[in-house]
């Protein structure tokens, strides 16, 4: 019998760096038609601002205020984000730069991203935790996706010391301090949970960073074990491999069960330091399933196209389509549960976090794409039966899921750093891009290494017949 | 008109066989009437040339009444009838409906499809049940034919097409209707 595997050909390379660099051009370009600090203002983009900008340069030798607040927009990368973020001109705006955005981008992404590589190995792991039958032929596909943990860890621990300033209003060190201005009782309460019970609060978030070195590690190991697993039983066969990588799984659910949350609290929701939602672990978590299950299904979709899983039937497509619409309306679930309580209750300091989102001009439309996208669009389009059997169906609602749920990762990260002067635009494309591609390069480089079915995987007859 | 029905039932021991038995009496050209199994067999209903159930698009239908008479009613109550200030919200406040909503929908949407499902089938607490073969409850697959629909053909023919497909016994039977 000889084996399938996916070719990852040059012309499937090709779409990816360009798609690369094409996130590159978009994030300069960002850059460039940033809106300057008056925009905030006058409520303009664009071509206006520029204008207020340059007439800024002419009168900058009157007007002393006025040149330095373009001085420091000018300087770029570096200077940007300390610049205007320093200024504080334009009314008390507290307008942040591009570089603040492009570190909110980075974080987001990265999150998102993770989220999806730690799906991979979720599905993975349900399935033989289940003793699931029909997954067997399409299981390679969330195993592959999981090989972008490893990478992912370590840009996070970077991009932690990149952004924390930025993003993370708790690194900021005189919080602590009680004597400072800007001494913070509620934060001073919660230090414990960064930098460790009892630990100083001058050096680094010890125990934040631990807690996000053990899980990567704890994830990465387990994966690789799993992974080498899932490879010797191709070689030797045999129910043993099967079994060990049940009670692997099993494992790993535990785990990912309690790191899952913690992590949405470090990466997420401690953005927002004050505020706290006991649902927040299984909102994130929900987010990235979804999210998780649209890529799968979008994988096997184009894989199943392009004439690869021959023995993948349209009931093992179907499953995968009622996984996403079911997910969709989990997350709706979730998402409703801790808006519905907020809200009602009305708590100040709960639904602030709502009031930052939902009164605002910049992120009220997006809250409201957000349910439209993640809810209405996949409920009513992934209704019928015959939709989860039909391609065009599946890829337009797993590609609005996809997108729909980077906007709920916007929607967690950008108002609570940016406040009102984020953006949504060039950049946040052009961000989602480039880590897109080199995650989508990473699972194809994956898929294509090792055979694309397991072979002696002892559900595979039972898949080929799976009839629903 | 007589009052009663005359059926051919052929008697099958194993589901692989009765699909193919299935698919050569229809093959044939003899209408089957109905096929009695003790459990789901997967891909009977395509054999027998089954068109999809049209339960989802009641349940739909049920759903969307629900989601409809729970928005008017508690508009009405809310902000028609007895208007009140809860938590200091609108007298309309769509968020705190959808719960109720959603409630409404998923009962009316079950109680739809169970009601339909029960007419469709003519199913009824008095309804006499005709058993055709007790053993179809049991570890028997049975495949009636009734002749009535089937004039065309000789009953012998039947008899024999149906033990030439494999059924362990073939019977007579008729039914009172």
């Amino acid at each position: 019998m000889s084996e399938e595997r996916f070719d990852f050909n040059p012309g499937i390379r090709k779409k990816i760096f360009i798609a690369a660099i094409l996130g590159v051009v978009l994030i300069i370009l960002g850059n460039i038609f940033q809106p300057k600090g008056h925009g905030e203002e006058h409520g303009d983009e664009g071509t206006h601002t520029e204008q207020v900008a340059d007439t800024g340069h002419e009168e900058a030798g009157d007007h002393d205020t006025e040149g330095d607040h373009d001085q420091g927009d000018d300087h770029g990368a570096a200077d940007a984000g300390h610049g205007a973020e320093a200024d504080g001109h334009g009314g008390g705006h507290g307008e942040k730069g591009w570089f603040s955005r492009l570190k909110a981008d980075l974080w987001i992404n990265n999150v998102y991203f993770v989220g999806l590589a730690l799906i991979g190995l979720f599905f993975f792991a349900i399935q033989y935790a289940a003793q699931a039958g029909w997954s067997a032929y399409i299981i390679r596909v969330p195993l592959s996706m999981a090989h972008w943990l490893p990478y992912a860890g370590v840009l996070m621990i970077v991009l932690f010391f990149l952004v924390k300033g930025d993003i993370f209003h708790w690194t900021h060190h005189d919080l602590y301090d009680p004597a400072s201005p800007n001494y913070d009782a509620l934060i001073d309460g919660k230090k414990g949970f960064f930098f460790g019970p009892g630990m100083s609060t001058d050096g680094l978030p010890i125990f934040y960073l631990l807690r996000m070195v053990v899980f990567f590690g704890v994830w990465v190991f387990l994966f690789r074990k799993l992974r080498s697993l899932s490879l010797v039983e191709d070689e030797l066969g045999g129910h043993s491999y099967w079994r060990k990588m049940r009670s692997i799984s099993a494992i790993f659910l535990v785990i990912f069960a309690v790191t899952s949350s913690i992590s949405a609290w470090d990466w997420v929701m401690s953005i927002d330091t004050h505020w706290f939602s006991t649902m927040f672990g299984w909102y994130v978590f929900a987010s990235w399933f979804v999210t998780g299950l649209a890529f799968i299904t979008l994988a096997v979709v184009f894989l199943k196209e392009a004439g690869y899983f021959p023995n993948v039937n349209m009931s093992q497509i179907h499953d995968l389509g009622k996984f996403v619409f079911a997910f969709s309306i989990f997350w709706t679930y979730i998402w409703f549960s801790q808006f519905l309580l907020i809200y009602y209750a009305n708590i100040p300091e709960e639904s602030v976090y709502f009031v930052e989102r939902l009164m605002s001009d910049k992120y009220a439309p997006f809250f409201f794409a957000n349910i439209f996208m993640n809810f209405f669009f996949p409920f009513l389009i992934l209704m019928t039966r015959d939709a989860k059997r039909l391609f065009v169906f599946l890829k337009i609602a797993c590609t609005v899921v996809i997108i729909g749920h980077w906007i709920d990762f916007y929607l967690m990260v950008t108002p609570g750093t940016m406040g009102e002067s984020g953006h949504f635009g060039l950049t946040e494309m052009g961000t989602f891009l480039v880590f897109g591609s080199a995650f989508m390069f990473v699972t194809l480089t994956a898929l294509a290494k090792n055979a694309l079915v397991p072979k002696n995987h002892p559900m595979l007859e039972e898949a080929k017949h799976h009839h629903i | 008109m007589s009052d009663s029905r005359n059926f051919v039932l052929g008697v099958y021991d194993d589901e692989d066989v009765l699909l193919k038995a299935v698919k050569s009496v229809r093959g044939a050209g003899v209408k089957i009437d109905e096929v009695y199994t003790p459990f789901p067999v997967h891909g009977l209903d395509e054999e027998l040339g089954y068109k999809r159930s049209r339960l989802p698009i009641a349940a739909f239908m049920f759903g969307a009444l629900g989601t409809t008479l729970a928005v008017i009613m508690q508009v009405w109550m809310l902000g028609v009838d007895w208007p009140m200030i809860i938590g200091g919200k609108n007298h309309v406040a769509f968020p705190d409906f959808i719960p109720v909503t959603f409630e409404m929908t998923v009962l009316l949407a079950a109680f739809g499809m169970v009601g339909t499902f029960l007419v469709a089938s003519d199913l009824k607490p008095w309804k006499d049940p005709k058993m055709l073969d007790l053993r179809i409850t049991d570890d028997k697959h049975v495949m009636a034919i009734d002749l009535g629909k089937n004039r065309g053909v000789e009953a012998d023919k039947i008899n024999s097409i149906l033990k030439d497909s494999g059924a362990v016994e073939v019977n007579d039977k008729e039914v009172e209707d």
